[in-house]
């Protein structure tokens, strides 16, 4: 059984949001508005957050391109009073938008604060109701929702794999959630840590390899490449 | 029986039943229109979402779930004054124990569906039961707190059945009151061998509310302290949320029976002397919760941890400082300053305390939930303004609560008839007994227990 996760080379990261706006229109992510947005109301699965530290009184600024972390063990899935997000067999951490009660005890137990919650019923205006990604459901109002690892993709592609009788290669996995694919750095690798000749996993165990937050336990499945180039 | 004989003597206790003035039908049509704007505030967060109250990311709680641990708090007042002080036979609490009970059984509806009133999705409720994971700190509560509810209910109804009976044999009311009364007494007689089996199930539910009372509010106060969120994770908030509770729930017995008092001319039996009594304990409380104020906020500042202190700084100088120090003065210096005074612990002082208590408290709850959430680990400061909306269904709850209450006082003697003549018949005497066998060189009266 795969463990799928994540490894972002902050070396490589611009800072372009390509994976943002990649994963807004891949994963039908409604429009809050430039009103709402100000409200905090914007949801964005995937976002780009800027690390500002002053180090010996020289400004030091990063980029930290920031997806569900996956966690082996999420503070999220441990408070959901009904079970509508769970780690599922791959290791995902999944929602179930016909289950979700909308009590958002998840949203602020997540340390990482990944999750979103819709205040109103999602709004698409034209003509982006027409171009909806297939496979990818609309959330209700009033429950909770997350990044997926895109995993409508990966499903597909398991499914095409399965067909032509083979299994998945890692280089068919490391750019398929749409945040890799948009990538114009090649920063960001996808794949199984399970198996140790992936590239996800021969990263994450690179000398450079760390995770956010990682002293709270969570055991997070994305990977960050630390700046060796100041 | 002896004990009709109480109808009588405490005719006064039932004159609210009987006669109905003016003032009592303008209180009831304010706060009928007061929760008639709630529920229409209401309906429009269904209908629209919960996007019309103030809530965003990362504020997702706001002041609903305050409200939620606010009416909990409220609510073991009458626990504490009934039970906890049934059991210490502290015979003071007599004229208070009906309208404490009162006060939980009708906060409680409204820190549950606080909850209800929060939810996303209230439609979907039925999935704690259908689908319910007893690893959420959630679950604990739906379980202790609907324990809490029925035992309650059950203890408030108890005591109030030879009541009710006194009101079908004595008082002349319209047929479908009386037709009401007869059917909540139940049959009862008030024969001796009645008397006994109230009074030992009412002994043991006390005990067993006792110990629902520090269950309950510590699992309310797990719902935060069970998650790794600082300035949430924390192990002093379950007994820190208890003594608040107690006390708000404290401050809500002394004004609701300085009201009952006043209104219904009840200055025979709530007496200064009672008052004092509670407001001894009352300033007690205030002592204590100063107590669980510091040791919580000192380790944090002496710790210095940055993750801790973002939350701290926010609350003692940043945005959420006035709150914090109007909550510090309301629920320390004014009821020390008041209450410690023999001269200012008067009926009125007491009240003016209770007020700010509650006001206190509430911001207290407020205190602990928001500014967690407004300083997220990974950065960033969110803020928080609640909405009409928001307001509207606080005001209302509180407005259906003492609508509940009102109602209440014009059904049933609000003092417990029978508790003040069983203390006349028996608690006199056995409280003499008593005194005697503490006391070395005191002859044993020949009074026994046995009637």
């Amino acid at each position: 059984m795969p463990r799928w996760g994540m490894v972002i080379d902050l070396d490589k990261c611009t800072g372009c949001q390509a994976c943002t706006i990649a994963c807004q229109a891949e994963n039908n992510v409604p429009f809050a508005g430039p009103e709402q947005a100000a409200l905090g109301r914007a949801i964005h699965w995937h976002e780009v957050l800027a690390d500002v530290k002053d180090e010996h009184g020289e400004l030091h600024a990063r980029f930290i391109p920031r997806p569900c972390m996956h966690c082996d063990d999420p503070p999220c899935v441990k408070v959901c009073p009904v079970g509508a997000t769970y780690v599922d067999e791959e290791g995902l951490v999944r929602m179930d938008y016909q289950r979700c009660i909308g009590c958002r005890y998840c949203t602020t137990a997540c340390p990482y604060g990944i999750r979103y919650f819709n205040w109103y019923t999602p709004d698409f205006p034209e003509p982006y109701d027409q171009h909806l990604t297939p496979g990818v459901p609309v959330r209700p109002v009033g429950v909770v929702e997350k990044c997926t690892f895109c995993i409508h993709r990966l499903e597909r592609a398991k499914r095409e794999a399965a067909a032509k009788g083979r299994e998945l290669t890692d280089s068919e996995l490391v750019l398929l959630p749409a945040c890799n694919q948009a990538c114009p750095a090649s920063a960001r690798y996808f794949g199984d840590l399970d198996d140790p000749e992936s590239t996800v996993s021969r990263l994450a165990r690179n000398p450079r390899a760390f995770r956010l937050l990682e002293d709270l336990g969570t055991e997070p499945k994305v990977y960050y490449l630390v700046e060796e180039k100041a | 029986m002896k004990h009709e004989a109480a109808a009588h003597k405490d005719a006064a206790l039932f004159e609210p039943l009987l006669r109905t003035g003016k003032g009592f039908y303008v209180t009831v049509a304010v706060l009928v229109i007061v929760v008639a704007w709630g529920a229409y505030a209401y309906v429009r967060q269904l209908v629209l979402g919960l996007g019309v109250t103030g809530m965003n990311r990362p504020v997702f709680w706001g002041v609903y779930i305050t409200n939620f641990v606010f009416f909990i708090g409220l609510s073991h007042a009458g626990t504490l004054v009934s039970a906890i002080l049934r059991i210490v036979k502290a015979e003071w609490r007599r004229p208070f124990t009906r309208a404490a009970e009162a006060v939980t059984v009708f906060s409680l509806p409204f820190g549950a569906g606080s909850i209800i009133l929060d939810l996303g999705r209230p439609d979907r409720l039925l999935n704690v039961i259908f689908y319910g994971r007893f690893q959420s700190a959630i679950l604990w509560d739906v379980t202790s707190i609907s324990l809490y509810m029925l035992s309650s209910i059950f203890y408030f109804y108890l005591s109030l059945i030879p009541d009710i009976a006194m009101c079908r044999d004595r008082l002349n009311v319209g047929s479908l009151r009386a037709r009401l009364y007869r059917f909540l007494a139940l049959g009862w007689t008030g024969s001796e061998h009645q008397y006994r089996r109230l009074d030992r199930l009412m002994n043991i539910m006390a005990v067993w509310l006792t110990m629902l009372v520090v269950i309950v509010h510590t699992v309310v106060a797990w719902i935060f302290g069970m998650t790794i969120v600082p300035g949430w994770h924390s192990a002093i908030i379950g007994p820190y949320f208890l003594c608040g509770a107690i006390f708000s729930g404290v401050g809500a017995v002394i004004i609701t029976t300085a009201i009952l008092r006043r209104v219904y001319h009840l200055e025979d039996y709530i007496k200064p002397v009672h008052i004092n009594a509670l407001s001894l304990f009352f300033l007690s409380l205030s002592l204590l919760w100063f107590y669980f104020t510091f040791v919580e906020y000192f380790t944090t500042f002496y710790g210095d941890e940055p993750a801790h202190m973002v939350i701290f700084n926010a609350k003692f100088w940043q945005e959420f400082s006035p709150l914090f120090w109007v909550m510090v003065v309301c629920c320390f210096v004014i009821p020390v300053v008041v209450l410690s005074n023999p001269r200012t612990r008067t009926i009125a002082g007491a009240v003016a305390v209770s007020v700010f208590v509650n006001i206190g408290m509430w911001l207290e709850r407020y205190i602990v939930i928001i500014p967690p959430l407004a300083r997220p680990r990974l950065g960033g400061i969110g803020s928080y303004i609640p909405t009409w909306v928001e307001w509207a269904i606080t005001i209302g709850c509180f407005a259906f609560f003492v609508l509940l209450y009102t109602l209440f006082t014009k059904l049933f003697p609000v003092v417990a008839v029978w508790e003040m003549h069983e203390a006349r018949q028996q608690s006199i005497p056995e409280t003499m007994e008593r005194m005697r066998s503490y006391m070395p060189g005191v002859a044993a009266s020949p009074l026994s227990k046995e009637e």
